[in-house]
Parts: structure tokens; sequence; C-alpha cells
């Protein structure tokens, strides 16, 4: 039978439709998870029994491998899809990739995939729980919610903490998801980028809007810096790659006269010397590779949740036993 | 054979080309209005109907249908869609030339009308392409269209986008007293977009279309009709802007009319929310500013024309992700109810302007016969009930497509009688 977890439902398809309480049991889930990871064996039985297929019809490394040692940790059985060299390359819909994962009875179905709304397509027409691990320009839930225990990790507490999305807003899942996340927890949320780059409705998404990286450093705890994908200049958002870090570029010498510490995220993989530097992204502000630590602790809360789990048993679930 | 004479009896009878509003009988015979009047004596053989506490209008008239063949016959033929409009209340269709092959040539328009007279059901006017192929680049043969009984010319599903094509096409098919019909879109702004641009669009993580992505084209559109003289027919408005623009311009005297669609007087971008793929359509469903003023339009006869732009597609077709799903909705079977539930119940319009709006308007704006009931006219009547209160099922459309984001709403107003040429091609009720 497919669990429907009374704190996350059958889903998670974005953080948009969760509540802070949704959110929060997650990200307090994640705690007694990360310890697991530091084990020298790193395997627990919560999800032992279960079967769980990671479908990726884009490429992904780092979402991918880090679902994939979520699922492992908690002994889930896993299958990888990717789109190459699947039926879905040879012309397959979506719809009858679902039915037919369906009929094989499996539990659980991390999907990425290209087009804005395809996870909900899925969760919609099949029983099992359903991951969104990145559908368009739609929403990444499990990295805003990784971003999200980061920063909580660094300032103790989420609210009235001032995070910056920098770079391409108008592209990115991840900063939809941070800015619905980051908002329903009550940290205060700015967007910084060329205006080609940020969603024509932008101010209705309830975020503070910096034409310039200078003020956005001012103002800001925490920024999280976006990848910038190369085609965007191709497609003429903005004219040069260089001139983008000219402007935008999140440098040394702006982060230092930022008016306090700066705290660096960048969800990967880097462009470095386009929108972060060598010497931001190594330094000793950024957490950039804490958040890829945090990632898997946070898909581990996400899928032991989602099989029936209870945020306050996971510390007992984590020691032996399933997720009943 | 002309089937024999039928009266109706007793019902309101609505024709505004005549400035009648009165209770009264229409006696139809030999294909023509024979008369209209207090208590006509109907002649032996005459079948007579009681149509009172209903509406007696002349016969429904949508400029806008996409029938789909030929090469689209698994979403829609020309007779299920013919006997769809007749389901629908209409007793004429203008099918949109954008099938595979296109209907640019005297030969395919020729088919199209044919087709559309063996099945007997709504009268099918062929509309010809603009364009060769609908590429935008050669004119077709309008003349040998129009001669095969094409009745207007449009590329729609696309733009004009060459200004100098659409310049030729304006003064060109004023020879033949036809118009060109127009889907105004400026596809270097809408290009990937499938969604108007708004919150709902940032939200969801779908590229929008900007209302400017429309309003540049009707822009353009009205000054090449000014500059030409040509009659120019805008489509779908769905912006407030297009609506201002084009109440300007007929008050300038520019010879334009312009088309509402039930989904855009009804729905905003709201409908798409979960990614309803039912409610993906081009032009989008814009803001409520937006419908407000297509509202308006309709009111004040800036838009002088409601069209369905009934755009069947196949099930699985729209069963995809957003981006992925075609864009179009079927319309034929909902306009008359969402037509008296949203206009009229509401106020924006009452039943004189409805007519005028879906028969009168329609006829002139594309010199049609019908649209009205002046003896001698032809015998095409619509005979609706604005009060019966019926629930949209798809499954029950006569349409072959199912594609309608009105699934399960409430409505009020429904096609009872569809009479053409003095045959009754639709019966609602026993």
């Amino acid at each position: 039978m497919i669990a429907t977890n009374p704190y996350l439902g059958k889903d998670l398809i974005g953080l948009e439709p969760l509540s802070a309480d949704q959110i929060r049991a997650i990200l307090d889930t994640a705690e007694p998870f990360k310890e697991i990871s530091e084990r020298p064996i790193k395997k627990v039985p919560v999800l032992r029994g279960k079967t769980i297929v990671n479908l990726f019809f884009e490429p992904s490394t780092r979402t991918r491998i880090s679902f994939e040692f979520a699922e492992k940790r908690l002994s889930a059985d896993t299958v990888n899809v990717a789109a190459s060299g699947s039926s879905v390359q040879k012309g397959e819909t979506l719809v009858d990739t679902a039915r037919n994962l369906e009929a094989m009875r499996i539990d659980m179905v991390v999907i990425r995939h290209s087009a804005s709304g395809a996870a909900q397509f899925l969760a919609e027409r099949i029983a099992s729980n359903v991951v969104n691990a990145g559908d368009g320009r739609h929403e990444h839930p499990t990295q805003a919610l990784l971003d999200m225990l980061t920063i909580r990790d660094h300032f103790g507490r989420i609210e009235g903490v001032k995070v910056c999305i920098v770079g391409d807003i108008l592209h990115s899942r991840v900063a939809r998801s941070n800015i619905w996340g980051l908002r329903k927890l009550g940290a205060e949320v700015g967007v910084c980028g060329p205006r080609t780059l940020l969603p024509p409705a932008v101010q209705e998404l309830g975020v503070h809007v910096f034409p310039r990286i200078e003020e956005a450093i001012e103002w800001a705890d925490a920024l999280n810096v976006l990848r910038l994908q190369l085609e965007r200049m191709q497609a003429g958002f903005i004219p040069s790659l260089r001139e983008y870090n000219r402007i935008f570029g999140v440098t040394r010498e702006r982060v230092e006269r930022a008016p306090r510490d700066l705290l660096i995220l960048h969800p990967g993989p880097m462009n470095r010397g386009v929108e972060i530097d060598s010497d931001v992204a190594d330094g000793p502000h950024s957490v950039i590779l804490d958040q890829v630590t945090n990632g898997v602790a946070v898909r581990m809360a996400v899928l032991y949740l989602l099989a029936g789990g209870a945020p306050e048993t996971a510390e007992a679930a984590k020691r032996g036993g399933g997720a009943e | 054979m002309s089937p024999r004479p039928i009266l109706l009896r007793g019902g309101r009878v609505i024709d505004p080309s005549q400035g009648v509003d009165d209770v009264c009988d229409v006696l139809l015979g030999e294909g023509a209005v024979v008369g209209v009047g207090r208590e006509i004596a109907p002649p032996e053989g005459t079948e007579v109907i009681d149509v009172s506490g209903l509406i007696v209008a002349p016969g429904f008239i949508d400029v806008h249908v996409h029938l789909r063949e030929p090469g689209g016959e698994h979403k829609e033929t020309i007779a299920t869609g013919a006997r769809a409009a007749a389901a629908g209340g209409f007793t004429a269709v203008c099918a949109m030339p954008n099938t595979d092959p296109p209907i640019d040539d005297p030969a395919s328009v020729g088919f199209v009308a044919a087709e559309g007279a063996r099945v007997g059901a709504a009268r099918v006017y062929p509309v010809g392409a603009v364009s060769v192929g609908l590429k935008g680049e050669r004119l077709t043969e309008v003349g040998e269209m129009v001669d095969a009984g094409a009745v207007a010319i449009t590329d729609d599903g696309r733009p004009v986008w060459d200004a100098g094509l659409m310049r030729l096409a304006l003064e060109y098919t004023q020879t033949f007293g036809i118009p060109v019909a127009s889907h105004c879109e400026e596809l270097a702004l809408s290009r990937g977009g499938s969604m108007n641009e708004g919150l709902v669009s940032a939200r969801l993580g779908l590229v929008g279309i900007p209302n400017a992505a429309e309003d540049v084209m009707i822009a353009r559109d009205l000054m090449l009709a000014e500059l030409t003289g040509g009659r120019l027919h805008i489509q779908h408005v769905s912006t407030r802007r297009g609506v201002e623009m084009i109440r300007a311009a007929k008050e300038r005297g520019v010879a334009v009319t312009a088309e509402a669609t039930p989904h855009h007087f009804t729905l905003t971008d709201e409908a798409v929310d979960q990614y309803r793929t039912d409610a993906k359509m081009n032009p989008p469903l814009r803001s409520a500013a937006d419908r407000e003023a297509v509202r308006q339009g309709v009111a004040d006869g800036t838009l002088d024309v409601i069209a369905t732009d009934h755009a069947p597609h196949h099930y699985d077709e729209k069963e995809q992700a957003f981006d992925e799903a075609p864009f179009g909705i079927v319309g034929l079977e909902t306009a008359i109810g969402l037509t008296v539930t949203q206009l009229v119940d509401s106020g924006v319009i009452d039943l004189r302007r409805m007519v005028e709006r879906m028969s009168c308007a329609p006829a002139r704006a594309f010199r049609l016969p019908g649209g009205t009931l002046r003896v001698g006219a032809p015998a095409d009547v619509t005979v609706f009930d604005p009060a019966e209160e019926w629930v949209v099922d798809p499954t029950k459309f006569l349409s072959k497509s199912r594609n309608t984001p009105f699934a399960g709403w409430k409505l009020r107003g429904r096609a009872v009688y569809t009479i053409v040429g003095g045959r009754i091609v639709w019966k609602g009720r026993e």
C-alpha cells in the first residue's frame, strides 16, 4: 500500500502548497538523519522493502546522486531510469511512462523533467508517492529545503534572515522554491539580476528586487548565487558572460565591502569566474559544500515522511525498524 | 424535395435586423422565411411547433471554428463539427483553413463546401488561407477561392507576420468584398510562451505571452486597414488595449470588425493553475482587467461578434505536460450557455444584443446570407431557452473532442431547435 503521510500528503511537488509547519517538520526530521552519513556503516533499515525509481528526463549528477545516497542509506531498493537509452527516447509519452511504472507496483518515484508541471502531472496519475527533483522552471523543493537547512544551521533560525537570490531568477526552479519556502518561514527574500532574467511579475511574489548586486550585498545576510547557464547568453538575455561577471558577479571585492559577514550559498554546479569568483566560492563564508551534505539528510527526511514516518519518531526509526 | 412548412408558434421573436422583439409566430417554407407576425394561420401540411417561453432568433453564426478536416480527423471532421454546431444552436459556421493540407486553393475550398453541404447539419462556409501553405510568403488565388465558396481569408493559427503581405491581402480582397480575418500575434514576443504573462506564469514557471504580443499586431493591422480601406476582421481579442484600439479605430471610420470568445469573457489566467491544459489556448486567458474590457467591448459593440474559436484536440494530445499540449478548446456546444450565464444574466448585455452579436453582426461581417428573419431570408433559425439550467457533460458532446475547461459547470441557456434552410437539424428536447 502506498503511504499518504499525515504531515506531507502523498507527494512533494513544491514548497508553494506547503504550510510553514510542514516545511519545519521536514527540516526538523532532517536533523537526526544528518548523523547517519557520519557513521562508518551508513545504512539504517527505515525504508527496507520499499522500491524507488529515480526517473531523470534531464541530465543531473548532483541531485540524482544525492537522492540515490539518501535512498540507499535508508535501505530502499532503487532503480535509476535516465531518459537517454530508455523508452522515453523512443517516443513514449509521460503518461505511458507513468502507467508502466504504476503497473510495476513501485512505492515512490523521484522525477526530474524539463517541463514545468511534469511532477504534478505524474503525481495526479499514479498512486505512488512522487518527489519532484526539479520540473522545468517551476520548483525544485528539495534543493530549497537543503538551502534552508544550511541557513538555519548557520544562523540558528530562518525567521528574519535576509536572503538574496542572485542571477537567473526567470528560468530558475531553485529560485521559486526558495522564495516560497523562505517566505513561509519568515525570512526576508530579495532577488537580484538583470531585468531580462527576472520574471515580469517578480514583485508580486513578495520579494525585494535589487537592480544592482552592490545594493543586494549591502542588504543581505546571505546570498544564494544561481548558476548562469551559457544558453542564456546565446538566447540574448545577457550580452556576454564577461559583462555579467562585471556587473552581477559575486566577487571578493564586493563581498568584502558587505556591512556584515555574508553567508554564500550556491546550488551548483558553479561557473567559476562568471556568477561567482573562486575566492568567494572557496572562501571562509562559503557553505556550498555544507549544502551538499545537507542535501542527503533533507532527501532522507522527505522520503521517510512520504513513506509514512512521523517527525518525532525519526530518531527512533534510524536506530532500527521501518517507517511504519 | 423541400421540407414541409414549419410554424414556430408563440415564441419571443428577437430579430434586431428589423427591430423586432415581440411574442409572435414565424412561418418557414421553401427554405425561406415566409412571415413573422401575430397568429399566422398555418397553410395545410405545416408542422406547428409550440415555442412559447422560448426565444426565436435568426440563426446563430460562428465565424471562427476549426473543423480539422482534412488531416486532423481524429480531432474533428466536417460532419462531427457541423453536427456539434447544430447542437450548440449554430445554423452556420466558418471553417478555418489551417488544416493539413491547408485550405489554400479552389479545390480544397470546394471540398469543404461540398462536404458541409453533404452533411446537412449547420451550414459550413469555407475560409481560405491568406498565403499559400500558410507560409506567410505569397498570396493565394483569392478570386478563385471566392468562386469556390470561400467567404473570407485568414492564416489563423498564426499571424501574417509580413506587414507587406497583409497590406496586399487587405487591398486584393476589395475586389471580392470579403474580409481578411487576422490572428494578431507578434511571434517575436510570444515565442515559446504557453500562457498569459503575469503572476500565474511566474508561479508556475511557464513562459508567458505578454498582452503586447497581441496589441502590437492589432495596432499594425488597424493601420494597414486604414491605409488600404480593406475590410479587417480581428479574431479572438483578449486584451484591454486591443479593445481600446479597435474602439478608437471604429470611431475614425476604419472598416474593422472584431470578435470575442466565450472563454475570454468568462475565464482568467487563474484557470491555468494546476497546469490545466484544457485552459491552454491562444491568445491565452488574460487578467481580470482584460476580461472586463472584453465584456465591455461586447456590450458597446466594439467587439461585434461572439465567436467560439472551436479548437478540438484529441484527449491524449491534451494529456501532456503543459508546454507540450496544443492550444485550443472546443466551444460550439457551450457558447449559448456561457453567453447567457456570463453576459446576459449578469446584465452586461440583454438578449437582443446577444442575438445581434451571435447572428446579425457575424452575418454582416462576413457578408453571409442569414442574420435576419426578413421575409425571403434563408429559413435559418435558432430557438433557445435562456432559462434552461444544465450541467456541461463533455461525454455528451457531438463534437469528437472533449477539451473544455467548463466540464461540470452549471450553465443557463441552451438551444432547443436549430433550423437550417427550413429543416430541423437539432432538437434539444422531445
